[in-house]
């Protein structure tokens, strides 16, 4: 039964709330129970964010947890930070172009994806978050990319939605770079 | 999804304010302030397209005092502030509630005392029960533990502030109103029953409506005190409410409510994965307390742990309730730290070998 425990964490301005909200939302239209717990404190302000998504098959109990099944980094604070918190077995994806020190720990799959540099090949650095999520469910694909697509639709006001398309193509390129990462 | 339901990803703040235009509220006053602010922002946002009227006001003093009016006008009226704003408008509470004025007001607690921090905690459970205000008076205490509680309990709010002509107070949490989840809005039917108390201006069929919180000879106070002590009696009675999880085999309990309860939920499965049968009571409504269930709990479990986002509060009235049948004990962060399921699990697990 799935229950899905991911810590997202970077820099403010770099789509950690968002990236949480798009898999929350698509999450919810596959029918599954999400939680979304942004960070909204002193930390945020410095500079730092973070989310804890939660997908679920069944009722999710405490939306506020220490471990986690899947770490999304995206700066270097955060791999300090988070990466002893994931569980044995888990997993962490990473923006390998802003982490120069990954974990070494050997009991959990670490993934290397170069997400802002392959942002820049689209000509639009924003989406670099949308490549991480690519990569995530790539690798565990506990929603459909059509989902997420179906999800910015609804997150994204329609002034935006002439963006669909290169997230699409973000989504995807993520998806290819998790496979040759792994 | 079905067609007849609206489903949404919201945070906690926004679900309330979506709840309290569909279930016709007519006025909100309030003042923003961390971790509430997405309500006013929200209903400023919806105001011009739906039938409804949203105000800044310049204070928590005067939104407090502008819910009293328009409640004794037979507004459906309604405010929301966190701890330091909260605390501001309790002068106004006292009177509302003894006016018997209805309204449904919302304190998204964040730490204190003082200005504090702008971080989740449950420190003003004493404010909300035992009365912020002076004067003998309660409030009816609601307390969400999901944004679809957020939700649902506006719609409930209003009705037993109607049903009592009592003010209704929700307490929430910095985490509650902050976070998002799925939330489901069904279509309902919204009852509002007639005011004849309400001062809407005077007919020649009907006596003069008059709203006064000042009785100033002691024998007509006292019976303004008696009334309103019947009425308490009549929601103690009718009202009290919370959510049983896995209490049935239960060695022993866990009892905690909002963000609290949710955190205690997971405890109860990790520490069932251990072999240790817990079980979790919820109280829902803070006031009325659900003192008598806890009661007959003490009677089959060996000890219970209260968990709270603050220095012990609630624990007093588990205590009152279980009367000394079993040993109770407080685990709980203050300041806006929030223990993790694994934190309060060895918490627990280092109280049961004192038992």
């Amino acid at each position: 039964m799935l229950n899905e425990e991911i810590i997202i964490a970077g820099f403010g301005g770099q789509g950690v709330l968002s990236m949480g909200q798009t898999l929350g939302y698509a999450a919810m239209v596959e029918g599954k129970n999400v939680s979304w717990m942004p960070s909204y404190g002193p930390e945020m302000r410095g500079g730092t964010a973070n989310c804890i998504t939660i997908v679920s098959d069944s009722t999710i109990s405490s939306p506020i947890v220490s471990r986690f099944d899947t770490g999304i980094l995206l700066n270097q604070p955060s791999m300090e930070k988070f990466e002893s918190r994931i569980k044995p077995g888990g997993i962490i994806v990473y923006e390998s172009t802003n982490i120069l020190h990954a974990s070494e720990r050997k009991d959990i799959g670490i993934y290397a994806i170069p997400a802002a540099d392959a942002a820049n090949k689209l000509n639009n650095v924003k989406v670099a978050n949308m490549i991480l999520l690519g990569a995530f469910l790539e690798k565990k694909p506990i929603i459909s990319l059509d989902g997420v697509m179906e999800a910015l639709k609804k997150v994204l006001p329609e002034r935006y939605h002439n963006l669909l398309p290169i997230n699409r193509q973000a989504l995807e390129a993520g998806a290819e770079l998790m496979r040759q990462a792994s | 999804m079905e067609q007849n339901e609206d489903i949404r990803l919201m945070k906690g703040n926004e679900a309330m304010a979506e709840a309290a235009i569909q279930a016709g509220m007519d006025a909100y006053f309030g003042y923003p302030i961390t971790p509430q602010s997405e309500v006013l922002e929200y209903l400023t946002r919806e105001m011009p397209n739906r039938n409804f009227l949203a105000l800044q006001a310049e204070s928590e003093v005067a939104s407090i005092n502008m819910v009293y009016g328009a409640a004794g006008a037979g507004a459906r009226v309604m405010t929301s502030s966190s701890s330091p704003g909260w605390s501001l408008m309790q002068e106004g509470v006292s009177y509302i509630a003894s006016a018997q004025l209805p309204c449904l007001l919302v304190n998204v607690n964040r730490g204190g005392p003082g200005l504090g921090t702008i971080q989740p905690s449950q420190g003003d459970y004493f404010q909300a029960t035992k009365g912020g205000g002076h004067g003998d008076y309660r409030l009816l205490v609601l307390a969400p533990n999901s944004v679809q509680e957020m939700a649902d309990f506006v719609f409930l709010g209003f009705e037993l502030a109607d049903k009592y002509r009592n003010p209704v107070l929700m307490l929430s949490d910095g985490a509650i109103g902050q976070m998002m989840e799925k939330v489901v809005f069904h279509k309902r039917e919204i009852n509002k029953i007639p005011k004849p108390w309400a001062t809407t201006g005077k007919t020649p069929d009907r006596e003069r409506s008059i709203i006064t919180s000042l009785f100033i000879q002691p024998e007509k106070m006292e019976k303004v005190n008696l009334e309103l002590l019947k009425k308490y009696d009549e929601i103690e009675k009718n009202e009290v409410r919370y959510e049983e999880i896995m209490t049935d085999d239960a060695d022993y309990l866990l009892v905690a409510y909002g963000l609290s309860a949710r955190i205690s939920h997971k405890v109860v499965l990790l520490a069932r994965e251990r072999g240790l049968k817990v079980g979790l009571l919820r109280p829902i409504t803070l006031w009325p307390f659900p003192a008598g269930v806890l009661n007959k709990l003490a009677d089959k479990v060996k000890g219970m742990l209260v968990v709270e986002l603050n220095a012990g509060q609630m624990i007093e009235d588990v205590k009152l309730a279980v009367n000394g049948k079993v040993k109770v004990e407080h685990y709980g962060r203050m300041g806006g730290i929030i223990p993790s399921p694994e934190d309060v699990e060895e918490n627990f697990e280092k109280f049961i070998k004192t038992l």
